[in-house]
């Protein structure tokens, strides 16, 4: 299966750009950000918090297949509907540093729509630490077996 | 089929990773290979037919014996380390455009 996902990740920089193009009408991939019990459902989240606005904030969790629970939180800088969201990253309760997160909607056609995901990090190693993360993790959800074995101090 | 997933799923395993770690360096036959463990020979033949099938290992005959030696280029492809976060991106947004398209018709 082809993926529809890319990440360009140039050596040496302290960013990443993600792309994607959905099958899906650009006020619908919106709503997907925007809706709280959209977002819960496709990033498999329990949503705390979300203002949608500039000023706004958020803050989500999740509890991993140990029970454990992780929250995640940003502030929302600017908030265009169908157009941007520009907003920070915070993973609570670990040694890394806020992120930066410009997220860029467009229309392709009537039925298509774009993503890009630009993202900005403190510098190169924690852009390539968080990187190598899901490596690390053996990542995929369906794989917890497999994050146990390679990760056998969490 | 997805093949990556299946290597993933093949340096999961820590004797799977040992055996990559052993041939490695040389070309060994099972019985050599089966020999550097506790563990019951089929269970390591096991192993190495998951290793062949992942293309992680590739098998060379050898007059009556049959040598197994690491594929380095499918090891490179293990080793690019942004293909992970990428499956995790893909996962996420293929999920999104499931959730997505099943939200539609209620709008």
């Amino acid at each position: 299966m082809e993926k529809k996902t890319k990440i360009n990740a140039e050596e040496g920089k302290q960013e990443l750009v993600i792309t994607r193009e959905f099958d899906l009408p650009l006020d619908l991939l919106f709503t997907a950000y925007v809706e709280p019990e959209l977002v819960e459902q496709w990033m498999g989240t329990k949503v705390l918090k979300l203002e949608n606005r500039k000023h706004g904030g958020y803050q989500f969790e999740t509890t991993d297949p140990m029970g454990n629970k992780h929250v995640f939180n940003g502030t929302i800088h600017d908030f265009v509907p169908n157009k941007k969201i520009i907003r920070t990253f915070e993973m609570e309760n670990t040694p890394f540093d806020v992120q930066l997160e410009f997220l860029d909607f467009e229309s392709l056609s009537t039925e298509t729509s774009k993503l890009t995901m630009h993202v900005i990090y403190r510098s190169v190693a924690l852009r390539d630490q968080l990187l190598k993360l899901p490596f690390a993790q053996g990542i995929n959800m369906a794989h917890n077996r497999i994050q146990n074995l390679l990760n056998p101090k969490k | 089929m997805n093949l990556r997933r299946d290597v993933f799923q093949a340096i999961a395993d820590p004797t799977r990773r040992a055996i990559l770690l052993l041939v490695a360096s040389q070309s060994m036959t099972a019985g050599a290979i089966a020999s550097n463990f506790d563990t019951a020979r089929p269970t390591i033949s096991k192993h190495l037919q998951i290793l062949t099938e992942c293309e992680l290992l590739k098998q060379e005959q050898n007059g009556r014996e049959m040598y197994y030696h690491s594929n380095a280029k499918k090891m490179k492809e293990v080793a690019d380390f942004i293909e992970p976060f990428r499956d995790m991106w893909d996962n996420r947004f293929n999920k999104l455009e499931a959730v997505m398209k099943k939200h539609k018709p209620s709008r």
